[in-house]
């Protein structure tokens, strides 16, 4: 290998790594704020970058019946649960159903106006963002205090489900979105694609937000603050499903944000998700589900272990990027003192 | 009596198949202590738990009139009601400030504006000037007293209509006791009324307009705080000699 290919696989391994970072931290956030260990977050990735590539080729993306089936369904179970009080019964569904039906109108807009790229970008994250609510309100929120195994078996549960959907709504052909830009830098001899500089400056943009969001607002501190403290969080009035619906709904955003960067470096299908959030998942295992910042690193490194590995022993390389998790957790269960369940 | 802000009447509450907490009935009247009593394991906390929605229960609770049983913790913080609990329940990694600022969390989102809290933080600052000192010390890492105070400061936080605290003295050094009971009384004073749990006995009756002897469970004995302090069963067995 000589420093040209270095620097490729690289650049390739940070590309990838800055994705993975960026689904890492939605996992780490979604597990401490509701103790889910949120395997669906790669099927936000795939719904994102689907939507987009259906606005690209003009073609209606199955997103508008996807979030038009989880209103209705989440309206449903909201009449079941709530229709003896009519007013939390409305409140529920103006934070759940309703953002998933209006953004279901945007993308019909967007799509049969053929609006301009940057719009169909715009309506691509909010359509994602919208699930967020749904799938948590569905999903998680009538079993909020069982136990972690509990709330992991949904988990998988709802990524065969959201899967399943997608085949319906999407189909299985294979898309790769347009890259943003096709300039390309030259550094000596090396030459840098102006897509991967998009990916580390929009990587760095979003870690920078999350940052400022968990440590200036009001809505971040009440996530931290459920995160801490359950009980201390319910006496200042928090919500748990309040603070879990937030949580879910930042990690599609996440995942509409990193589904937009991925689409045109990796052919997306519907079922694509589980590999690209599994490569997040092991980054922040690597962080124990608790610290941001070792979760960030850990996915970069993810990144660049499955670059070098594709180089090396392109057949092995997913077999190389999760035999990681073994060194990882023995690391870990040596590492980590217990802390007692509250 | 005036006219009371809480009232519980026939309260029990169980923990699987044994009831911790049995046919209670008691009321808190508007801008009055009133304040429970009993040793250890009586069922205390258990009683608090379930007037706040932390745990579930049977029987009645009127709260400034409405019957909020069955109301979620939010819901009653929203509606004025706050509990300082045994646990403090702090957010041991966030600033003095930030725990406090959290404090205020229901009345932000019910659209309350900044200035309204910031003038609230004013008046907790007052009250506990030793946590304007520590705004930027992380609550994990104040004394025993001092998380007392955040803990009372926070519940301030929701400008409440009716504070529940559960064993303020709890570990507590005897003058820091006497400083945190002082300061309530100084707020029943303003128009708060409160619900005291204690062991301390007598350093409750003696700041509280009203009180009850909670037993195993099931209340034995009410009345005038000052009439219990002198109450010959009360004095045998929560008084002692002086
Ligand atoms: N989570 C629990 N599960 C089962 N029993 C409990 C639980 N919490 C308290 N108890 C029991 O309920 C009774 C009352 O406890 P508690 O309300 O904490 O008393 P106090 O606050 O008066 O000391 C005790 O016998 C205690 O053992
Ligand atoms: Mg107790």
């Amino acid at each position: 290998m000589d420093a040209t290919i270095a620097a490729l696989l690289t650049q390739d391994g940070l590309t990838n790594g800055s994705i993975y970072c960026l689904l890492a931290l939605a996992l780490v956030l979604v597990f401490a704020v509701t103790r889910v260990i949120f395997v669906p977050q790669g099927e936000f990735v795939v719904f994102s970058a689907l939507t987009l590539a259906a606005f690209e080729q003009n073609k209606l993306p199955g997103t508008v019946w996807l979030l038009i089936a989880l209103a209705a369904v989440a309206a449903f179970a909201d009449v079941l649960s709530l229709w003896r009080e009519p007013k939390r019964m409305l409140r529920s569904m103006a934070g759940t159903s309703l953002p998933a039906a209006l953004a279901a109108l945007l993308v019909w807009g967007v799509a049969s106006a053929q609006m301009s790229f940057a719009i169909q970008v715009l309506a691509t994250i909010a359509a994602v963002t919208a699930m967020g609510p749904a799938v948590y309100r569905l999903a998680f929120q009538p079993i909020a205090s069982a136990t972690v195994l509990t709330l992991l078996i949904v988990s998988v549960a709802v990524h065969f489900v959201l899967t399943g959907l997608g085949l319906l709504f999407f189909g299985a052909e294979g898309v790769r979105t347009t890259a943003f830009t096709s300039e390309s830098f030259t550094i000596g001899s090396v030459s840098i694609s102006g897509q991967s500089l998009l990916v580390y400056a929009f990587t760095i943009f979003l870690v920078i937000a999350m940052g400022l969001f968990f440590k200036f607002t009001l809505f971040g501190k009440a996530l931290r603050a459920t995160a801490a403290n359950r009980t201390g969080a319910r006496l200042v009035g928090i919500s748990p499903n309040f603070a879990g619906s937030l949580s879910i709904t930042l990690s599609a955003a996440i995942g509409a944000v990193s589904g937009l960067l991925i689409g045109p470096i990796a052919t997306i299908y519907y079922d694509s998700g589980f590999l690209i959030g599994l490569k997040g998942f092991v980054g922040a295992i690597v962080g124990g589900l608790a610290s941001y910042p070792v979760a960030a690193a850990g996915a970069i490194f993810v990144g660049l272990v499955e670059s070098f590995s594709s180089f090396w022993a392109s057949a092995y390389k997913e077999v190389i990027v999760f035999t990681l998790i073994i060194p990882v957790l023995l690391w870990r269960s040596f590492t980590t003192t217990h802390s007692e369940e509250e | 009596m005036s006219e009371a802000l809480l009232e519980v009447s026939d309260l029990h509450v169980a923990y699987g198949q044994v009831e911790a907490v049995r046919r209670v009935s008691l009321s808190v009247p508007t801008g009055k202590i009133a304040t429970v009593i009993g040793p250890n394991g009586a069922g205390k906390t258990t009683l608090l738990g379930a007037i706040m929605g932390l745990l579930p229960s049977h029987g009645t609770i009127r709260f400034a009139g409405e019957r909020v049983e069955g109301y979620d913790t939010e819901a009653l913080v929203r509606l004025g009601m706050t509990l300082v609990p045994e646990k403090r329940e702090l957010f041991h990694e966030m600033t003095v400030l930030e725990n406090l600022e959290l404090g205020g969390f229901s009345r932000r989102r019910s659209g309350e504006s900044r200035a309204a809290l910031l003038n609230t933080l004013d008046e907790v600052f007052a009250l506990f000037p030793r946590l304007k000192e520590r705004q930027p010390q992380l609550a994990g890492t104040l004394s025993g007293g001092e998380r007392q105070m955040l803990a009372v400061g926070r519940a301030l936080m929701a400008k409440p209509k009716l504070l529940l605290l559960d064993e303020p003295s709890l570990g507590l050094a005897p003058l820091i006791t006497r400083d945190i009971l002082a300061t309530i009384a100084k707020l029943r004073d303003t128009g708060l009324s409160v619900l005291l749990i204690e062991q301390n006995a007598r350093a409750a009756l003696k700041t509280a307009d009203y009180g009850y002897v909670l037993e195993t469970g099931e209340l034995s004995l009410q009345g005038n705080a000052d009439e219990l302090l002198h109450d010959e069963r009360v004095i045998a067995t929560y008084l002692g000699k002086r």
